[in-house]
């Protein structure tokens, strides 16, 4: 098997460019569509429409319908066909129209696509990626602004990551792509959109690697862990908080499963505080993951008990109601509040 | 078992609005007097009229959303039409001719596009399901649905009034799913009184039929044994003709059908949508031609049976509709944040009781400002 890092090219300079997170997706797909030919994308209207996010806009034009594949209505299909064809040494890479819409294929990627290589022992690897539009704010309809996460984290067999910034939508397609492992592909809708500027690396330049979190903006007072859509939350809590005195030190976690303890074990231990920030529900969410892990790890160090900030035990609320649901910047310097408080 | 029968495509009215013979679907409609068309007619006007002050809605921002039916309202007005009382409808999201003859007060559908509530009507008043948004889920429920109706005797019994019919309608992009091919499993295995109504109205957003299925989609139903048939989905009177027929059945004891209506989704997927990077503005004209309120109104005026006070009558109902629609859009406020707590469980729930008086405290310490 190759990897990412057997492939590097030589470079010169790198160009970069200015883009919004979902067209750096289009641009990773692209290298990794040009460069390696057992690649391909398939999902419901990513072909001529280019997917409902545009993620997929001119990529089907370019490589044609074999390999940009407009597929049948049923995401149980989707991914049981992309097994299949990974088993024949194909990369899929499936598009989930929206988060909610991601559970007529839940029994074939817990049950199959999780548990092949294990099952197979060894034998069969399945480099499948799902990528899926999660998270909310974007004022949709039902189904259309879940946060699923943890219910692929708590399947053994997947890789569950989550870019925040167009740079790391880049690379971390791509790494996505290229890992032997089945990846569950979280894309924050809400932040399709933010600009950033993005070094076009070649193909096969090695990334900051899919189990790797990053300090995203150094502090001494607080840690606060966030992934996909919150960190842009937390970056303007930080920013509140440093006019009021208190310094956060932020973390985008990047990957979910595995999770990067050890960068946030390094954080607290500086900080002694620590709060996790997500959309999805908070009860038996990653927070309670990261929060137990800093118990473990940080007990003598910690100033105040890990607080959690994210969603409640209720169905995604109607888009009137989300603001409510959310995480907002003021939720979370409530908690940051009440950590620094004790 | 029944053999399964394939018709050639069961057609009324022409496009031009011409009656044409059919021994088999005319005895059908053979007590469907001009003023019981003129309904029909009107009901079809009314639901444009609806889709027209939604989606105009929808661009003023007062809609989050909006799915529009648009084309469609022959098939769901023809086939709503041939419904008992006692029958149950499970609609997917784009049914609104079927909800406005079930007698629904079609603002109920905008509460969820306006994002108020994820319902917006108690499905037990007329009976007809909420709107389900994950395609090809639905079908499934009609089928289990019905096979309650069957266990409680409802079926074949001989009184009208009480031999009950459920009927679910979806589009070609649904017959993909999985669920769906298990739903017409189960109806055929349990002969449950059940219609399936297949609007294929040539698109599942970009992709078209010929992206599901390499046989006319009527041809599904037969694969699993279950009586099915073609119809002109933009003619209502032939809707009206299969769909009653189907209805009969069901409630007689005779199992389920499978209909596939031929039409058209004239106008974008939702109000997200642009159709103009998919499709052609030829085959949206072609289609144009075989409008399903023209042809009824063709019908109608031929046969000298739409007399200018009903169309002045008409024309002042649609315009109350619209502003009906309009003023309670606008008065729609969001419920109270809390509400999101209510009804999550049906008995208490210790975490929700819990989050529920976490975030209530924290609402008011938001607003007595003791909190940021
Ligand atoms: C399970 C699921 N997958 C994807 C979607 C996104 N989606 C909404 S409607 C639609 C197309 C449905 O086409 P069809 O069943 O033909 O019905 P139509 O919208 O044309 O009435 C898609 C893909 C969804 N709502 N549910």
């Amino acid at each position: 098997m190759t990897t990412m890092a057997d492939r590097t090219d030589a470079t010169t300079t790198v160009p970069t460019e200015k883009l919004t997170l979902a067209r750096a997706l289009t641009l990773g797909m692209r290298t990794a569509l040009r460069h390696d030919p057992s690649v391909l994308l398939m999902g419901e209207d990513i072909g001529r429409l280019g997917g409902v996010f545009r993620v997929t806009d001119g990529l089907q034009a370019e490589f044609g319908p074999d390999r940009v594949v407009d597929t049948p209505l049923a995401e149980s299909g989707i991914v049981g066909t992309a097994i299949g064809l990974a088993m024949r040494g194909y990369r899929p890479v499936c598009e989930i129209q929206f988060d909610g819409f991601v559970f007529p294929a839940f029994d074939q990627i817990t049950t199959m696509l999780a548990k092949l290589h294990a099952r197979s022992l060894g034998r069969i690897t399945v480099p499948v990626v799902i990528r899926i539009p999660y998270g909310g704010g974007i004022g949709a309809v039902e189904h259309h602004s879940e946060s699923p996460e943890v219910l692929f984290a708590h399947t053994a067999g997947l890789r569950v990551v989550s870019p925040a910034t167009p740079a790391d939508a880049y690379t971390m397609i791509q790494e996505a792509i290229a890992s032997p492992d089945p990846v569950i592909f979280l894309e924050p809708k809400g932040r399709y959109w933010d600009k950033a500027e993005v070094a076009l690396t070649p193909y096969g330049t090695p990334g900051a690697g899919l189990d790797k979190a990053r300090v995203v903006r150094p502090g001494a007072d607080l840690t606060v862990v966030a992934y996909g859509p919150t960190v842009h939350t937390a970056l303007r809590a930080a920013e509140v908080a440093a006019e009021e005195g208190t310094s956060l030190e932020v973390i985008d976690l990047r990957t979910i499963s595995p999770l990067d303890h050890d960068t946030v074990v390094e954080s607290v231990r500086g900080t002694g505080r620590c709060v996790v920030v997500h959309e999805a529900a908070v009860s038996h969410g990653v927070g309670a993951e990261v929060a137990a892990r800093v118990t473990e790890e940080c007990f003598f160090e910690l100033e105040a008990p890990v607080l959690r900030v994210g969603g409640y035990h209720t169905p995604y609320p109607p888009s009137r109601l989300e603001h409510h649901y959310l995480p907002s910047v003021d939720r979370l310097l409530d908690a940051v509040d009440r950590a620094m408080a004790v | 078992m029944t053999q399964p029968d394939v018709l050639d495509t069961v057609q009324l009215l022409t496009p031009e609005g011409t009656r044409v013979a059919d021994h088999r679907y005319d005895p059908r409609v053979a007590h469907l007097d001009p003023a019981a068309l003129r309904e029909l007619y009107a009901d079809m006007v009314l639901t444009r009229r609806f889709d027209t002050e939604a989606t105009a809605l929808q661009r003023q921002g007062e809609l989050g959303l909006f799915t529009p039916s648009l084309g469609q309202e022959g098939a769901q007005v023809g086939s709503a039409h041939a419904l008992a009382p006692q029958d149950y409808v499970f609609p997917a999201y784009r049914e609104h001719g079927v909800l406005h003859v079930r007698g629904l007060d079609l603002t109920d559908v905008l509460k969820q596009f306006r994002g108020v509530d994820h319902g917006g009507w108690d499905p037990a008043e007329h009976r007809v399901h909420l709107f389900t948004l994950v395609v090809g889920a639905h079908p499934l429920h009609a089928v289990g649905y019905a096979m309650g109706v069957q266990r409680d005797g409802d079926v074949a019994t001989g009184d009208p009034n009480r031999d009950t019919a459920v009927i679910a309608y979806f589009g070609d992009g649904a017959t993909s799913q999985g669920d769906v091919s298990e739903a017409l499993t189960f109806a055929a295995v349990n002969q449950a009184p059940v219609v399936f109504f297949v609007q294929n109205n040539q698109w599942a957003i970009s992709v078209p039929t010929s992206g599901q299925t390499r046989v006319p989609l009527v041809q599904r139903g037969v694969g699993f044994g279950i009586p099915s048939v073609q119809v002109d989905g933009n003619d209502p009177l032939a809707c009206y003709a299969v769909t009653a027929e189907a209805l009969d059945r069901a409630r007689n004891g005779g199992g389920p059908t499978f209909i596939e209506a031929v039409t058209y989704r004239m106008g974008a997927h939702t109000t997200s949508d642009d159709p103009l990077r998919y499709r052609d503005a030829a085959e949206v004209a072609a289609w144009r031609a075989k409008d399903p309120i023209d042809r009824l109104r063709r019908y109608l005026a031929d046969a000298g049976e739409l007399p200018q006070q009903f169309l002045d009558d008409l024309d002042a109902r649609a315009e109350e509709l619209a502003v009906h629609v309009r003023d309670t859009v606008h008065a729609m406020t969001p419920p109270p944040a809390e509400s999101m707590f209510d009804h999550v469980y049906a008995t208490p729930h210790s975490l929700v009781d819990a989050e529920r008086a976490w975030f209530r405290d924290y609402e008011s310490a938001l607003e007595d400002g003791s909190v940021r």
